[in-house]
């Protein structure tokens, strides 16, 4: 299950760093984030409950860019 | 400029003014340092906080952690000027670049403006505004004049014309009327018209087409790869340069010169090593350069499926097409009449009015090259003679149309043609009245791209047809292809070009035009492989790494083209801004510039890379 979501963050740089936070998240299989279009494309894991791990990345994001955004 | 931006600027001018104030007046000591520190905070508060949850977070040696170092260490060493100076320009490099990164981002997607918001869905109570993801596929929806296509389905209804330029770059309308099959994407621009949706809205072709171009950026490209893993070395073989160029030089000095250490010098050059070194110019010019070739090469009707194929592209130098749908119309038009014994349209009319009952390709182009209304009252008795034709009464005179063993069967005469395609004898009440010459018509524009190609680079271009060996020589010799291979199966093409990929030297890449049909494994073994008049075929969107959205072949030299531009001026942008960081670096150490140049290195560099990697968007007269 894919989905989308809108984001916000300033540089390219801390985009990859979201990126590879995001990725280690339990529930997920994989992250792309797109600096350019300012995009999160998440694979969640079957039977996962998308809220609760996107509150989790959202976290982790946090802790790596602590003026990052994402809209869920 | 958003909230974030304007309220950065202020911060920008304020600091500005205090620290020009500041530095003119005439106090020492403590007050000045505090003075200074006002202006310092206002404009680095962020930057600091930031440093400092970045070592909290494990997240050391980024560019927020070197500047904060930096300027923290010039303003103990009591150069508040360029220690607030250097926050300051830091910041006004990032407003520059947030700005430039935020217009360049709208220019592109005001250039793939092709998302619909809204359907106009018929329901038993009226028509209902509603979200293309709810409308089912089989419903009948409403395109208002001016509006866009929202799904992709038929017209059975009302006629109209449609401007695709966001899909195709083509910027002639294109006529629709009931039948005709619609394009999520493209504006209807003069009629209403009622249009039975045949996909799903996320199936559809503006949804494909946005989700390809916004993909396109993961698939990473080398000098990409490249600058992600040098700005993970990078920094931190800079901080451990700085330290050491802090602490070797005095220690030495000590110990074996007897001379002062020099402490504070040394450790301001140190300073202005760290301020040099900040990787952002690399790390935000590359993807943007990328990102525009891919979004400026769009809006001419060219998808470019990742950054990767945007390199391959740039080193290609050998280019093979198929025939039909590529170089040729792919559809069988009357090229000739010859020997006819009569008024070659009266020829036509007799030939198009026997076939009138059959559907047939070559019956087809028959009627279409006739080109009026046909009255089927005027042929009777119609007999098919297999394989070789038809035999029928026109307006009571007895016609046969077909090849030459039908001419045999009949024992008619008949004239041999020396031209290549299908020919069509036709007899006319017993006796032999010429024949119609039917063949793939060359696109108007092959010739011209074959010049266009070798004229970017291309060292040499193949012909690889199933077709028989005369028809394809003669389509090579009238385009000025170098190379033919005919009658192939497709099996034989990825053969050939499996071959052709394990003989080329290293940098040359092949790349394969096809029209996607049954080339697809073609398509996806060649180093690139480019689609043309994909719009609506989901094989060839998938298959392809570069899809030409319509199937005009002057596409492909463009896209060469682009893709040379921009990797252009990804190199230019890799080469100028280490070379003079490089250099700075070196001036530095040597104690020759101050921090003020390191400054320009920094954030000067950093706006001259954003303002040559957006020139990249600008792709219309290449």
């Amino acid at each position: 299950m894919k989905k989308t979501y809108k984001i916000d963050v300033d540089c390219a740089n801390c985009a990859a760093k979201m990126e590879e936070a995001a990725k280690k998240v339990e529930g997920v299989n994989d992250v792309i984030v797109n600096f350019m279009t300012l995009k999160m494309k998440v694979d969640f894991k079957d039977g996962v409950d998308k809220d609760a791990v996107m509150a989790n990345i959202f976290k982790e994001c946090r802790k790596v860019e602590d003026d990052c955004e994402i809209y869920f | 400029m958003n909230k974030k931006q304007k309220k950065n600027l202020t911060r920008i001018i304020v600091s500005a003014i205090l620290l020009l104030v500041f530095s003119l007046l005439p106090v020492k000591g403590a007050v000045r340092f505090i003075l200074f520190l006002i202006p310092y905070f206002i404009i680095g508060y962020d930057v600091l906080r930031k440093a400092g949850k970045g070592i909290i977070n494990r997240q050391v040696f980024d560019e927020n952690f070197l500047m904060a170092v930096a300027t923290v260490g010039s303003m103990a060493l009591g150069e508040y000027v360029e220690g607030s100076a250097v926050m300051l320009f830091y910041q006004i490099g990032e407003l520059f670049q947030s700005i430039a990164v935020g217009k360049s981002r709208k220019n592109i997607t005001e250039l793939m403006d092709i998302r619909p918001d809204y359907a106009n869905l018929e329901t038993e109570d009226g028509i209902e505004e509603v979200d293309p993801d709810d409308v089912e596929v089989g419903s009948i929806i409403v395109v208002k004049p001016g509006e866009k296509i929202p799904i992709d389905g038929v017209i059975i209804e009302g006629t109209t014309s449609l401007n695709t330029s966001a899909l195709t770059g083509e910027s002639l309308p294109r006529d629709a009327a009931a039948g005709d099959e619609v394009i999520s994407g493209s504006i209807n621009t003069t009629g209403l018209i009622r249009v039975k949706t045949t996909r799903e809205f996320g199936e559809s072709t503006a949804s494909k087409i946005l989700d390809m171009v916004e993909n396109a950026s993961s698939r990473k490209s080398r000098p990409e790869d490249f600058i992600t893993k040098f700005a993970h070395y990078y920094t931190p073989a800079v901080c451990g340069a700085a330290l050491a160029l802090a602490v070797l030089p005095p220690l030495v000095r000590m110990a074996f010169m007897q001379a002062d250490p020099l402490w504070s010098a040394w450790i301001f050059r140190a300073l202005t090593f760290l301020v040099i070194s900040c990787p952002c110019a690399l790390v935000i010019s590359i993807p943007l350069s990328f990102f525009a070739g891919i979004g400026g090469a769009s809006h001419e009707g060219i998808l470019i499926k990742g950054s990767n194929y945007m390199e391959t592209l740039s080193k290609v130098r050998y280019a093979a097409f198929d025939k039909t749908g590529t170089m040729t119309e792919g559809v069988f038009e009357v090229s000739g009449i010859h020997h006819a014994s009569m008024d070659t349209d009266k020829l036509l009319e007799y030939a198009a009015l026997a076939e009138s009952y059959s559907s047939h390709p070559i019956s087809l182009s028959l009627q279409r090259a006739y080109g009026k209304e046909i009255d089927p009252e005027r042929a009777s008795d119609i007999k098919e003679v297999g394989g070789a034709g038809v035999t029928a009464k026109v307006d009571g005179v007895p016609v046969a149309v077909g090849n030459a063993r039908l001419m045999q069967q009949l024992g008619i005469d008949y004239m041999d043609c020396h031209s290549i395609g299908t020919i069509v004898h036709v007899a006319v009440d017993g006796s032999y009245a010429g024949h119609i010459l039917i063949a793939d018509v060359i696109k108007p524009h092959a010739r011209q791209a074959i010049e266009t190609l070798k004229a970017s680079g291309i060292k040499k271009t193949i012909l690889l047809t199933g077709d028989s060996k005369n028809v394809a020589d003669n389509v090579a010799a009238e385009l000025g292809i170098d190379e033919v291979h005919a009658q192939l199966l497709p099996g034989d093409k990825v053969k050939f070009v499996e071959n052709m990929i394990g003989a080329e030297s290293s940098g040359e890449k092949l790349a394969f035009v096809g029209d996607g049909i049954n080339d697809a494994p073609v398509l996806a073994r060649a180093d690139v492989g480019i689609a043309m008049g994909a719009l609506g075929s989901d094989a060839a969107i998938e298959a392809a790494d570069v899809v030409l959205m319509d199937d005009d072949p002057l596409k492909i030299s463009k896209a060469i083209r682009i893709s040379k531009k921009c990797l252009r001026i990804v190199y230019e942008n890799i080469v100028f801004a280490i070379g003079v960081k490089l250099l700075c670096l070196i001036l530095s150490a040597l104690g020759i510039t101050d921090m003020w140049a390191a400054i320009f290195a920094d954030v000067g560099v950093m706006i001259i890379a954003v303002c040559n990697a957006i020139r990249v968007l600008r792709v219309k007269n290449l």
